[in-house]
């Protein structure tokens, strides 16, 4: 049918005899961009999650970008041009997220999408990515990305994956908090990575998962699901994310008084949230995973302090204009790390224009390593370009005092794993 | 009334002549939005039959829109099934579904109807969650596109292709459309619209309303469904998303735009819907609002749909 149509009167030439018939329907729309010129500026797509369930991460997310973009303009921009960010909002649906990535590639004209977090929004628009031929670097955590059912347009350079984190944090809870670890998690597919990768991950340090205790993602209330962790747990490792958490942690202290098992979380369920919330007292003394540090540390590199500073939070991992309002520091410097990661590639493969889009996804395949500084803040990182994904190091906090400080960082190695397919064999 | 059938007819061809000529006309963005937008139209068309022609309200419509999405995907996802078998076998869970889920539903009627389709389809979209090993649960799957291409006689077609894309949804799309048209004119359609305005009265005249009833809800389910595989196969995505509430009201809100029992009514809301999103959302991310103002504007002055009102005022014959 297709090719009937093509030969007879191709879109293209059907295009310019209709110009006069389009240009009455033409709105903002409509309008039609010139392709790239080497004085233009790069264009990249930010894909934001500014409606919906994702909209206090999107928001961060937006920050973070404008303070990468900033330095990078200051200092130059990408092969001599300045980076130019075009943001639509996605709505954190899948459906949206798909039309947006379609209207970037065709509409905009972008060089690259960017910048997804929620893992459905990310394998729903994964399709529109490769179909237009468009390089998507996603800052997501998923393992949506690694594990190859994506395709070869898709990247995830600037933040590791849910599994790889998952692993890392087994050698120090086995040695640490105890060997008898109870799960509770949220019955989706956030739960499902948790429920999957721990318990292997913890069998080769010589610990066991004794429970795995589902929570229903429409629950409002959770004391009935406590007695169900056995008497000898030593750990809790809980993942519960959304408003339910205060809730959850408030029973859960209820539930145990002053005499609980270790607790161990991951602080994707407090992002955004203030650790000194009413109702979250009964966490001091736990410890959670961070993908980058809330709080201003010690030790922090003058990296870390300038990355902090150009991002606008305080020591407390707030906003400098407003205290009340926390960030997502566990997670945002993805987005700072990922734009690094393009201009890196683009510079590499002497990207020019769309029609390079080949060229940039090969370039950025070949990238091996990053190396800590100004461009990866939160630390150094291994590139494997077979399945698109990063690895680094993750921290491991104490909340005390209110406040929470990093007491171990794992090493790159403990979050790697054995590649599940390759991207490179995929046509470009 | 026979002698006015010159004219729907006629109008009918011109839409689907503009949609084809449309392929040529417009820029690339619009050409994939509106390939995606005729799918959906084609979900509000079948909506449209159980609400605007029975008068049936459903809340659950979600649920036949992803049994073809999923007995579509799922089909190609883990048993390798081709492009046509899977798109047969959407429509097969469809039908299955609905026939199902209507013996039980057509039980109640009004408001018991809306809340017992709306946790049909609760239950359906949890089950979705549940069995995320094999649905991929709120992620949803990934069809690749060397699964999505239809070999016919040596002739490859590649759905992922922008204007075979097209083409197909139009095919879908004029396919529903017509055959809406001749279900709208036909002997039981007007039994249909006759149990809306009146089922005691209906029954009385010797007809089963239940089995007529019965018959829309799977003809809408199907439709659906039709709709949730084109999805699946045309754009390659699966995911519980599409299951939820928000995709059970949408369709409503579609055909209550466009005007419920009107043909073209369904098309005319989705579109309407979709670019008021699309050109809105470019200037503030308070474009719901603006979405529910149009909305009200359009309850206040176009009670009956756009479609709907024009009929009433002006177009006595449209279908």
């Amino acid at each position: 049918m297709s090719s009937f149509i093509r030969k007879s009167i191709t879109r293209r030439t059907a295009l310019k005899g209709f110009g006069a018939a389009a240009g009455l329907v033409a709105g903002p729309g409509f309008v039609r961009y010139s392709q790239a010129q080497s004085s233009e500026p790069i264009r990249i797509g930010f894909q934001a999650h500014r409606t919906g369930i994702g909209a206090s991460y999107g928001r961060w997310y937006e920050r973070t970008t404008n303070a990468a973009v900033k330095a990078i303009n200051a200092a130059g921009g990408i092969n001599g041009r300045q980076v130019e960010i075009i943001v639509e909002d996605d709505g954190t649906d899948p459906g949206r997220g798909a039309e947006v990535v379609g209207k970037f590639a065709n509409q905009h004209k972008v060089d690259v999408a960017f910048g997804t977090l929620f893992s459905h929004v990310v394998i729903g628009s994964a399709p529109a990515a490769g179909e237009n031929k468009l390089p998507y670097y996603v800052v997501s955590e998923g393992h949506h990305v690694a594990s190859t059912k994506l395709n070869r347009y898709v990247f995830q350079p600037g933040i590791t994956d849910v599994k790889s984190q998952i692993q890392a944090m087994a050698p120090w809870i086995a040695s640490n908090a105890g060997k008898k670890v109870t799960q509770i998690f949220p019955d989706f597919a956030f739960g499902y990575d948790h429920r999957d990768y721990l318990p292997p991950a913890l069998k080769a340090q010589g610990a066991d998962v004794i429970a795995q205790i589902a929570i229903p993602p429409t629950e409002s209330s959770f004391t009935k699901y406590f007695p169900q962790i056995p008497a000898d747990t030593d750990v809790i490792y809980h993942v519960m994310v959304g408003p339910a958490v205060l809730t959850f942690v408030k029973e859960l202290g209820e539930f145990y008084g002053s005499n609980r098992p270790q607790l161990f979380g991951f602080i994707d369920s407090l992002e955004a949230v203030d650790v000194n919330s009413p109702g979250l007292e009964f966490l001091e003394g736990s410890h959670f995973w961070e993908g980058s540090p809330r709080y201003a540390q010690p030790d922090d590199s003058d990296a870390q302090k300038a990355y902090r500073a150009a991002v606008g939070i305080d020591d407390n991992g707030a906003s400098v204009d407003d205290p009340k309002d926390i960030s997502t520091a566990a997670h945002m410097f993805g987005c700072w790390e990922t734009l690094y990661v393009i201009k890196k590639a683009m510079e590499d493969s002497g990207y020019q224009g769309r029609d390079d889009a080949a060229k940039l996804v090969e370039a950025t395949e070949a990238l091996t390593e990053f190396a800590e500084g100004p461009e990866h803040p939160q630390g150094p990182k291994i590139f494997n370009g077979k399945i698109h994904q990063c690895f680094g190091i993750q921290n491991i906090s104490k909340l005390e005092g209110g406040r929470l400080n990093v007491v171990h960082k794992t090493s790159i190695e403990d979050g790697m794993y054995e590649p599940e397919g390759d991207y490179t064999t995929q046509p470009l | 009334m026979r002698h006015d059938g010159f004219k729907p007819a006629a109008l009918h061809v011109a839409v689907i002549a503009l949609l084809f000529a449309l392929n040529f006309m417009l820029p690339d963005y619009h050409h994939g939005l509106l390939a995606r937008i005729m799918v959906l139209a084609v979900f509000a068309m079948g909506y449209n039959l159980l609400f605007g022609y029975v008068g049936l309200l459903s809340l659950g419509h979600a649920m036949f829109f992803s049994a073809g999405l999923y007995g579509s995907g799922l089909a190609i996802y883990h048993l390798g099934w081709s492009v046509p078998a899977a798109f047969g076998a959407g429509l097969v869970s469809g039908a299955a579904l609905s026939l199902v889920i209507g013996l039980l539903a057509l039980r109640t009627t009004g408001v018991a109807f809306m809340i017992v389709t709306m946790m049909f389809a609760q239950v359906f979209y949890l089950s979705i969650l549940y069995f995320a090993q094999w649905t991929g649960g709120d992620q949803g799957l990934v069809l690749q596109q060397s699964q999505r291409l239809i070999e016919v006689g040596g002739v490859t077609l590649d759905l992922t292709e922008p204007v075979t894309r097209y083409m197909a949804a139009l095919g879908l799309f004029s396919v529903v459309l017509v055959a809406t048209l001749f279900i709208a004119r036909s002997a039981f359609g007007r039994v249909l619209v006759a149990i809306r305005e009146n089922e005691e009265r209906t029954k009385m005249l010797g007809y089963d309303t239940f089995a007529n009833k019965l018959a829309a809800v799977v003809a809408s389910g199907v439709i659906c469904a039709a709709s949730g595989a084109a999805y699946a196969l045309l754009f390659g995505y699966v995911g519980s998303t599409l299951a939820s509430v928000q995709y059970s009201i949408l369709p409503l809100l579609w055909v209550l735009l466009g005007g419920a029992a009107t043909t073209l009514g369904p098309l005319v809301g989705t579109v309407f819907m979709y670019y008021v999103i699309d050109v809105t959302s470019g200037y503030t991310s308070a474009y719901m609002l603006v979405v529910g103002i149009a909305l009200i504007l359009l309850v206040l002055y176009f009670p009956k749909g756009v479609l709907g009102t024009i009929r009433d005022r002006w177009v006595r014959w449209l279908p």
